[in-house]
């Protein structure tokens, strides 16, 4: 297909908003030129699949996650943007909103918005609870209708105050997909209560994640952090330039034994990795001219403060073909100790290998690890370090298989924990399980409530497929029923188109 | 430690929603008193005697005697299993190969393991307290280890213990769920072969010591008989302390064998109408199922 033939389909598209349509002319538009230059080593490896660029484009003009000081640009204005110091929480939500236009990141919406308590705490003056819940429900309803896209993320907690407490409300009751969320928890700080509302949330809405902040706190510095996108973990004032990623599967299927695995392939293509994460920076840093924008002259980000992310992902499969494991079974990874003291191996190796590689661009003159979530061009291989999809076992195991493996990602973990319907009926048990995740080392807590195949019934679990073919006919209107009801939970299935996004969908498929 | 008991366990739940407050771990014991005919585990009833039937179902040749037949024991390769459950079905005494024995000494390990996770420990059935001295040696021994204590011990329960049973029981107990069959004795005598004044008898002991958590009953269309006796069943359960639950549950197929194949499962509509007519006479704290299957 010509160049044009793409322009015109894209174009054409009845399924793309025209907003949609501009973004993905200009990704066509980038990848008309050059690649920056790198060995053919490196191209093969990316065209045989084995690193991947995350599409993020041939010229790198913009940082992949920016995580701007917002705090530093209430409190001082901004020249650029002709605004004064904000003085009421009017004029914070307003000068926010501004900002969030001119914070670029990999899917041109801003993909952190703050950590929102603390930012609008001092401006809440003498407020009360109804006009503030008033206020922040039309800025979460502003933010999903102008900003659409579910990786742009807001940070609150772990301490306790009204705007933590009103985000939470607000955002149980209007289930939006934007924004994405996060709330940090802290044993010293957090009251039981507030992690309980959190934990309520999520069997209401699957929202929020929960953050080990002391965690994450202990990995950067006093400057802070913040969660952005889906769960990446970044310095405040600083960001991502890049992002690349390994795939973990075909590492070890070009390996001849383990042994090989952890002496050649893997240290082999980890350089591999170093070469694209240096090439692309380089460009961003010294090419593109983006470090001169008001955001650092205004001192709301430092190019110190942005290191690459070094992903990996696919564990689960490298495991299993380093073990021979050819079908799911009890000594696959995530059910067999065997198994998983592999994949603690393998995260430990690439620890090393980030830790002591240096790079020109970095946090601390380093890249930062990072389990990899997935994109929706990934065909069996599973995201990160995560369990594959259909072969989880209870969620307690499934903590306890995994929690090992957080202690290395200091750029970001997640697994997603699906727990059937029932507990809704039991918020207390998530709240738990979400205690007992955290008190294991999880940096992050995720739980999808679903009306999913999995039911659990008078104590056993069960599948709703096994029941519907014993069942015939008559079963399919309650899996029907039930289906939407996970839509309708998640907010996924209906509101797909609206948040296409480059990170979800990265180039254009016709 | 010498001597120490064991139990027949058939399946344990690290994580469960439903058997009680918060998150609990779930013991479920080998053996039931009672043979309901609309029983949805039917395989936890038995108790193996290691004849050996199943041993050729097997597809993954996952059991084996460890003797030659008749006088050896039947061995349950968990690496080899592949949960087909095939088994089951070779079984002539509802009775599954697939239970392992379990001194409360490794149970313990078991919840210390899992302890960051859960609010309590559940003992659940087949009928847990056939095995009623281990449970009673377990939630002592709970309760006296500094590092579990705070865990809650419920039990799951027929209601067919006797008096002197509960009383061995009571000083470790925090709550117990019990299972209402049915309202008439005749009805109950039909469905699950026993009578039901036990069943009265310990709702209300456990309701007098304020350790009642939970009233369960199966609603059966046109077999148990909750809807026709509604009057005299709210008069009963209105009578017990207001903090006890009463859980309606819906009959369903999956796991039934036998006659109740054949009977009506409960739609979301029958469950609806039954709580409808629990609510106007006076019941308020009606737990429905989140599904129907």
């Amino acid at each position: 297909m010509t160049s044009q033939d793409t322009f015109s389909r894209i174009v054409t598209d009845t399924s793309l908003t025209p907003k949609q349509k501009s973004n993905y002319l200009a990704l066509e538009a980038e990848a008309s030129l050059p690649y920056p230059q790198v060995s053919s080593a490196v191209r093969q490896a990316m065209d045989s699949g084995i690193i991947c660029d995350m599409f993020e484009g041939h010229a790198p003009f913009k940082p992949r996650y920016v995580l701007p000081d917002y705090a530093k640009y209430l409190a001082q204005g901004s020249k650029y943007l002709e605004l004064e110091p904000a003085r009421n929480l009017d004029e914070a939500i307003n000068a926010l909103t501004i900002i969030y236009h001119h914070v670029p990141s990999v899917t041109n919406i801003p993909v952190y918005l703050g950590q929102l308590d603390e930012l609008l705490m001092p401006y809440v003056a003498k407020l009360d609870d109804e006009t503030i819940y008033n206020k922040l429900r039309l800025f979460w309803i502003m933010l999903d209708r102008t900003l659409p896209d579910a990786f742009m993320h807001v940070n609150i907690g772990p301490s306790d105050n009204i705007i933590c407490r009103t985000i939470l409300r607000v955002d149980a009751e209007l289930k939006q997909v934007a924004p994405n969320l996060t709330f940090m928890y802290d044993p010293d700080t957090t009251p039981d209560k507030l992690l309980q509302q959190a934990t309520d949330n999520i069997c209401e809405c699957s929202k929020p994640h929960i953050a080990n902040y002391p965690i994450h706190a202990q990995t950067f510095d006093d400057s802070g952090f913040g969660i952005v996108s889906c769960y990446n973990s970044l310095p405040l004032t600083g960001g991502a330039n890049t992002l690349v990623r390994l795939n973990l599967k075909q590492v070890a299927m070009l390996a001849i034994d383990t042994q090989d695995f952890f002496s050649n392939t893997l240290p082999y293509y980890s350089q591999l990795m170093y070469e694209l994460i240096q090439a692309r920076s380089r460009y961003l840093h010294e090419e593109s001219h983006f470090f001169t924008s008001f955001l650092v002259e205004e001192g709301l980000i430092l190019e110190t403060r942005f290191a690459p992310m070094f992903g990996i992902y696919g564990m689960a499969e490298a495991v299993n073909c380093l073990l021979g494991e050819t079908k799911a079974s009890s000594k696959s990874y995530g059910h067999c100790e065997t198994a998983n003291e592999l994949g603690y191996r393998i995260s430990a190796a690439l620890d090393k290998i980030v830790k002591s590689t240096p790079v020109t661009y970095g946090y601390r003159g380093r890249a930062l690890l990072h389990a990899q979530g997935g994109i929706s061009l990934d065909k069996d291989v599973t995201p990160g370090v995560r369990i594959p999809y259909g072969t989880e076992p209870d969620p307690v195991t499934h903590i306890q298989a995994l929690a090992e493996h957080h202690q290395y990602y200091s750029s970001g973990i997640s697994e997603i924990l699906t727990i059937d319907e029932t507990v809704k009926s039991n918020p207390q048990a998530m709240y738990q399980l979400c205690k007992g995740a955290l008190s294991l080392g999880l940096r992050e807590f995720t739980a999808n409530v679903a009306s999913n195949d999995l039911v659990r019934v008078t104590g056993y679990m069960i599948k709703l497929s096994d029941i519907a073919a014993f069942k015939q006919g008559g079963s399919r209107t309650n899996t029907t029923g039930l289906g939407a009801e996970a839509a309708a939970n998640t907010g996924i299935l209906d509101r797909k188109p609206r948040v296409t996004s480059h990170e979800q969908a990265p180039c254009y498929e016709s | 430690m010498k001597n120490e008991r064991s139990a027949t366990v058939s399946k344990i739940l690290n994580f469960s929603c439903v058997d009680g407050p918060g998150n609990r771990l779930v013991i479920f014991l080998q053996g039931c008193n009672f043979d309901c005919k609309s029983c949805h585990n039917p395989h936890t009833i038995g108790q193996c005697d290691s004849c050996g039937l199943c041993i050729p179902s097997c597809p993954a040749q996952a059991l084996s005697l460890s003797e030659p037949y008749g006088s050896g024991v039947i061995h349950w390769d968990t690496d080899l299993c592949i949960k087909c459950d095939a088994c089951l079905e070779a079984c002539p005494k509802q009775a599954s190969p697939k239970t392992r024995q379990y001194t409360v000494t490794q149970l313990l390990a078991v919840i210390r393991k899992n302890s960051p996770f859960i609010t309590g420990v559940t003992v659940s059935g087949g009928e847990a307290s056939l095995q009623l001295m281990f449970i009673v040696d377990l939630f002592s021994a709970l309760k006296s280890s500094p590092d579990l204590q705070h865990l809650s011990c419920m039990l799951d329960t027929n209601g067919s213990l006797s008096e002197s049973g509960w009383h061995k029981l009571l000083p470790y107990l925090d709550g117990a769920m019990v299972d209402l069959k049915a309202w008439q004795t005749e009805t109950h005598k039909w469905l699950t072969g026993r009578d039901n004044h036990r069943v009265f008898r310990s709702i209300e002991l456990l309701a007098s010591r304020g350790k009642l958590y939970e009233v369960r009953l199966l609603h059966i269309p046109g077999k148990s008989d909750f809807d026709s006796e509604i009057t005299a069943l709210a008069g009963y359960l209105q009578r017990l302390p207001s903090s006890t639950k009463i859980r309606l549950n819906a009959f369903r197929h999956h796991g039934v064998k036998g006659e109740a194949l054949e009977w009506q499962t409960c739609s979301e509509a029958d469950m609806t109408a039954l709580a409808e007519g629990l609510t106007k006479l006076g019941i308020t704290s009606l737990v429905l199922p989140s599904a129907y299957l």
